[in-house]
């Protein structure tokens, strides 16, 4: 019955930031400054009244969609771009995991780690398009550029989440793999690559998933593939075909992601 | 067989972890390191395979000065150095086999390692090892699949499979249950005066370590309070090491035990009377 005299002890969790002054002013200046930053946005209405009109007739253009007209087109496309997205995960995942082990601070002397971690940097500070754009200027349109511009995004990515994964690893392992008298090699294929296995087999199916999506992106630029033909189609406003082609892109990737899902199920 | 003079090592954050330490270890014996936590045991085994580099100081295998070995000298003297690790440090998603082939690193290129066509005489070292810890059964099983005796077994097959001149082992009943750390130690010791092998065995169980060891060294701050027979270790030399505690029932749990533990003895004693005079003469 003690309890009774004495006040009853109050509990909060302490807060992130431990100052209140600076805590209040933090709140306060990102609402202040996210109010303003709305107000600058400009809103055009009667623009925005006359382009309702074209994007309906877009979203009609889907209710029929006319896979025929343009059949063998659309066919030549996705074979440029099915072949694209292929070859560019291959060519990027063979390169991406060197270069991905040498950019883990934890396996790697520094030089190697920064000489590593500037590749990824380049690759991942050049969007697609930009790349693509470039490529197609110096190899000429068509799907080798397509090519060349998908391999080289796939090193930014795959490497950036591999070396990452990499870092993450259980170190023990790897400390008795090293008191072996392992090479520096079979250190990474003993200690290293099986501890990452699941996680790369499952960006690299991400990726060839992301690699087809942005085939179509990259062929409006010149790049070949189902994009030049995506493009083609609106160009001549023919939206019909245009939404034939971009079915035919979410079935496919829907599928490949259902894939994914079974293998990455599959393989812990 | 293991020489280490006035071994020291201070981390980069000025921590001394060693201070002066020397001790020299003959083949076949089984030193249990004691200490309380922070006192520099793991320091220590790690400074002899140099996964820790140490400050300054002498450490000799046989007749390899450790300390200034570079690359393939460094390599080729961790061969004959097994380690066995607290959480077993096994790659979990390996099979057995291939955790217990991974001892047999420092001996094969990449290219056999790397598409796991070891020779056949490590295959058959590797299952001679499996035999010994009765691990036949589970050979193509992943490591993860394993009970924890069982991973730990795993450890000490992939240490004895380098055919080493010592073990380094670092707490290897930590994450243990009573019975199986009895066990693991008990194997730990066997496989040792079955190969004359030396060890050094961290461990913060005193009871046990009394009860499966030859010898005791107490570590406390780094320096070495404390050297003898596991019988010498009363209150006076547990509070030189640990501090001021009631010593008395650690002390005298450790002799019932040790009472439990006398066939196991005895069969280890046996085993090291008729270790063959070859091994004896390799380790004079």
């Amino acid at each position: 019955m003690t309890a009774t005299h004495a006040p009853a002890r109050r509990w909060r969790p302490p807060p992130l930031i431990a100052n209140p002054v600076l805590r209040i002013a933090l709140i306060a200046g990102a609402a202040i400054y996210l109010a303003l930053a709305l107000g600058t946005v400009e809103v055009n209405w009667a623009r925005l009244s006359d382009g309702w009109a074209r994007g309906l007739r877009f979203v009609s253009g889907f209710l029929e969609p006319n896979f025929s007209r343009r059949w063998d087109d659309i066919v030549q496309g996705m074979i440029e771009s099915l072949t694209m997205t292929v070859t560019s995960t291959v060519v990027g995942i063979a390169i991406s995991v060197p270069i991905g082990i040498g950019a883990a601070r934890n396996v790697v002397p520094r030089p190697v780690y920064y000489a590593c971690r500037a590749i990824i940097a380049v690759s991942r500070s050049l969007q697609e398009i930009i790349v693509a754009i470039l490529l197609v200027a110096m190899v000429g349109f068509g799907p080798f550029a397509g090519f060349l511009t998908l391999s080289f995004a796939t090193i930014g990515f795959l490497s950036k989440l591999l070396a990452e994964d990499i870092e993450d690893i259980d170190p023990a392992p790897v400390e008795a793999i090293r008191a072996t008298g392992a090479l520096w090699p079979s250190l990474i294929a003993f200690g290293v690559l099986p501890q990452v296995a699941p996680r790369l087999l499952g960006l690299s199916l991400y990726r060839l998933d992301i690699n087809f999506r942005e085939s179509a992106v990259v062929g409006i630029v010149g790049a070949g593939g189902i994009g030049a033909t995506l493009n083609t189609a609106i160009d001549r406003y023919e939206f019909d075909s245009a939404a034939a082609i971009l079915i035919l892109i979410i079935a496919i990737v829907m599928a490949s992601e259902y894939v994914s899902g079974l293998i990455r199920g599959r393989v812990k | 067989m293991l020489t280490i003079a006035g071994l020291s090592k201070r981390y980069a954050k000025g921590d001394k972890a060693l201070e002066d330490v020397s001790l020299s270890i003959p083949a076949g014996q089984v030193v249990g390191l004691i200490g309380p936590s922070g006192a520099g045991k793991s320091t220590l085994i790690r400074c002899v395979n140099r996964l820790v580099e140490p400050t300054s100081g002498s450490i000799r295998l046989g007749d390899t000065e450790i300390t200034r070995l570079g690359g393939a000298g460094l390599r080729r003297a961790r061969r004959r150095m097994g380690m066995i690790f607290q959480e077993y440090a096994l790659v979990e998603r390996l099979t057995v086999m291939e955790n217990v082939l991974s001892g047999r690193l420092g001996y094969v290129g990449f290219w056999r390692a790397f598409l796991r066509r070891f020779p056949q005489a490590d295959i058959d070292r590797a299952f001679a090892v499996l035999d010994r810890v009765g691990l036949l059964d589970h050979v193509d099983k992943r490591a993860d699949q394993l009970s924890g005796g069982q991973r730990q077994r795993v450890g000490i097959a992939r240490a004895l499979v380098q055919e080493p001149d010592i073990l380094l082992v670092d707490e290897p009943t930590a994450s243990l249950d009573p019975k199986t750390s009895r066990q693991i130690m008990r194997l730990i010791v066997e496989v040792c005066a079955e190969r004359q092998l030396a060890a050094i065995v961290n461990i913060h169980d005193v009871a046990l370590a009394q009860m499966f060891v030859q010898r005791i060294i107490g570590l406390k701050a780094g320096r070495i309070v404390f050297d003898g027979p596991p019988a010498a270790l009363d209150t006076p030399a547990l509070t030189a090491i640990y501090g001021e505690e009631d010593w008395s029932r650690t002390i005298r749990e450790a002799d019932d035990d040790a009472a439990d533990e006398a066939a196991a003895q005895d069969a280890v004693r046996i085993l090291r009377a008729q270790a063959p005079a070859a091994a004896v003469a390799r380790a004079l």
